[in-house]
């Protein structure tokens, strides 16, 4: 039955230290999406580009600017005189934002009448407009609460004061890093499984190997170890890098979180097996690994909230095995959730990895026959 | 026990397909059993059957006197394989590649690398024992397969069209390596499309829509009743314009067949026909004779006559 196991093994390692596929794909695609996504694609939006059509030039506006700028949230990256130069900076994309200071305002802010500030946001990038509008109107209120107190009252009578738990910066390289460590560990153990098997096939290797005395399990296991292996050097690099070079703590326990990962291998190595037994070629498997894989990133949880899913998706999200591992990193990563918060989490994932593997070694092994 | 391969009654079913329709044949030890026939006639299946890859719908398979079937894993170990396709690791070298078969079979460091120098010699391939397959040429990949195949000692081995494509010095190195096997009492199976290479063959073997339609030595084939109609007679003849020759022969009263063999035409004539009626008919439609003899049928009469004939019994 295990017959060959070592010497299939053995053999792996050599394709992968010789293949440039593999290495392409267990090591440059993995440090490439960590770079990407965890630095470029920051969701912290600060520093939004700008114009500023001040008519007022006087103290009170000049101060008004600062306070925009000390947000961090807005760079006055220009200064126009017309209400088209206005519009023509967002539209140009030279902006994001545009404000318009009135004539009138010192007058009206020295007079306590209400002075009114446009903000123009450039829509098109609905995050970010989001970001913009909500920042100016807090800042607008804030600072009228300012005036106010300074009149008549001692504190506002209603103070809420948000405290983010967990990431109390709100970094998003806290979020997406750990969510990333799934992402990859996914990526690389179901596309390289699925790739090493359908070649066997497409090379004709594998006919040939079922002549000789293998055994189906040393066969099909001797083919699955490197890329177990893989995937936890994968799973050691990544988190390496998120320590040292995102500077995301690990709140949990790491002894718990290296114990729940190999779960998530079975159902990593479980779809790169089931995929080869439906993929013809390598061409074939791409495909089929990204149908798998894409929407594992898109409706895990990775990007977006599943809270926020269309009610028919939902469901879909539940049965997919990245979006518990998800939770148990963030978990662990994050809230320093223990085995008491993530049995459960745990358990479906063991489940679905066992069933996935089970499934998938049953085809397998009824395609050798 | 001077039987290494046994097949009776074999048939083999992919749906409402039957690729393999009751074939029986059997090997002797030492022998060079040249398999043939069409593509898709059912070549790679009985192949496929007799190394364990496909379980045959009905009938039974012995190799070695043990029945495949049954006892796959026993029969393993006593056969070699050489597919029609390349099959080995490219990305691997010469000994890489034999030393992972060496090792799948289970022999041990000291036999693994005594049986690695054997078969390298064999096949006089150890000067690129550090070369990648994959940059092998044609012939010299078919030399390393053929290494592989031979690793464990196999008292039996699978040639499927190990000659497809290679160059013709390495195709008559191939068969001369055959032959040594065959002295040392190895029992080949080799499939083909060259009518040559069926000439050399101890024995041979036709495979037609399913069915096995010839079996037997090349001499014993040749003199088949149906090949060698009452009455007739085989002519080869070297006209100095083969196509003109061949239409005109086909007019000729008393040729019952005609076939282009190189510069040559093959003739099947009835015996009242004599080969100078011939030649003077052939002068008499302007073409020039430069030689004209008899001769016996080749393989591909037989095989030939044989397809004609199972054909006119209504297949």
């Amino acid at each position: 039955m295990f017959r060959g196991l070592w010497s299939v093994t053995k053999k792996e390692f050599i394709h992968v230290r010789r293949d440039p596929i593999t290495i392409f794909i267990g090591l440059m695609i993995p440090m490439v999406q960590l770079a990407i996504l965890g630095y470029a694609l920051d969701t912290d939006i600060k520093h939004i580009r700008t114009a500023v059509y001040d008519l007022d030039h006087r103290a009170a506006s000049t101060e008004l600017i600062d306070k925009f700028e000390a947000t961090q949230y807005y760079d006055v990256v220009e200064y126009v005189n017309s209400d088209d130069a206005l519009r023509q900076a967002i539209v140009d994309g030279r902006a994001h934002v545009g404000i318009k200071i009135p004539p009138d305002y010192s007058e009206r802010i020295g007079r306590g009448e209400d002075a009114r500030v446009l903000v123009l946001v450039d829509g098109s990038d609905s995050q970010m407009a989001f970001r913009a509008q909500s920042t100016a109107v807090s800042l607008g209120l804030q600072l009228s609460i300012r005036r106010v107190n300074s009149t008549h009252l001692s504190s506002p009578p209603i103070d809420i004061r948000p405290r983010t738990l967990f990431n109390p910066n709100m970094r998003s390289a806290n979020f997406m890093v750990p969510g990333l460590l799934g992402v990859i560990m996914q990526l690389v153990t179901v596309m390289l499984t699925a790739l090493a098997i359908v070649r066997e096939k497409e090379n004709g290797t594998l006919e040939q190997l079922l002549v000789t005395p293998v055994g189906r399990l040393g066969l099909m296991i001797g083919k699955l170890v490197p890329y177990a292996v893989i995937g936890i050097l994968e799973t050691a690099l990544v988190l390496f890098v998120m320590w040292a070079i995102f500077a995301v703590p690990i709140n949990g326990s790491l002894l718990l979180l290296w114990a729940l990962i190999p779960i998530f291998l079975f159902a990593g190595l479980g779809l790169g097996l089931l995929i080869s037994t439906f993929a013809r070629n390598q061409p074939q498997a791409f495909q089929l690994s990204f149908l798998v894989i894409l929407p594992s990133v898109l409706l895990s949880g990775f990007f977006f909230p599943r809270e926020a899913m269309p009610r028919i998706i939902y469901p879909v999200t539940t049965i997919i095995p990245v979006t518990y591992f998800l939770e148990i990193l963030r978990g662990i990563i994050l809230r320093g959730a223990g085995w008491p918060e993530l049995w459960r989490q745990s358990l479906i994932l063991l489940g679905m990895g066992v069933a996935i593997l089970a499934v998938a070694a049953a085809r397998f092994q009824k395609r050798l026959g | 026990m001077n039987t290494a391969i046994t097949c009776d009654n074999l048939t083999k079913r992919f749906g409402s397909i039957t690729a393999v329709s009751d074939v029986s044949f059997s090997v002797e030890r030492g022998a060079i059993f040249g398999f043939l026939g069409p593509n898709g006639s059912g070549k790679s299946t009985v192949i496929r059957i007799l190394c364990g890859l496909l379980a045959p719908t009905s009938g039974e398979a012995y190799l070695d006197g043990i029945d495949v079937v049954a006892h796959p894993d026993d029969v393993k170990p006593r056969i070699g394989y050489m597919s029609q396709q390349f099959s080995l690791y490219r990305d691997l070298t010469v000994e890489e590649n034999l030393d992972f078969y060496g090792s799948i079979y289970g022999l041990d460091r000291e036999r693994l690398a005594d049986r690695k120098d054997a078969v390298m010699s064999i096949v006089a391939i150890t000067d690129r024992r550090n070369q990648r397959a994959g940059t092998l040429s044609g012939g010299w990949k078919q030399r390393l397969a053929l290494a592989c195949a031979l690793i464990h000692e196999p008292g039996i081995i699978f040639l499927d069209e190990p000659t497809a494509g290679i160059d013709p010095v390495a195709r008559r190195y191939l068969w001369d390596l055959l032959f040594e096997l065959s002295l040392r009492g190895v029992t080949l199976f080799v499939t083909t499309h060259y009518m040559d290479e069926a000439e050399r063959c101890t024995d041979v073997g036709y495979i037609y829509l399913s069915k096995l339609i010839a079996l037997g030595k090349p001499s014993d084939l040749k003199l088949l009743p149906d090949v060698n109609p009452k009455d007739t007679y085989r002519l080869e003849i070297v006209p100095d314009d083969p196509t003109r020759a061949l239409h005109a022969a086909r007019d000729i009263p008393g040729v019952r067949s005609s076939t282009f063999f190189g510069e040559s035409i093959h003739l099947l004539v009835d015996r009242a026909v004599t080969a100078a009626d011939l030649e003077r008919a052939l002068t008499g439609h302007g073409i020039e004779v430069v030689r004209i003899n008899e001769m016996g049928p080749t393989l591909e009469d037989v095989f030939v006559t044989l397809t004609e004939k199972q054909e006119a019994r209504g297949v």
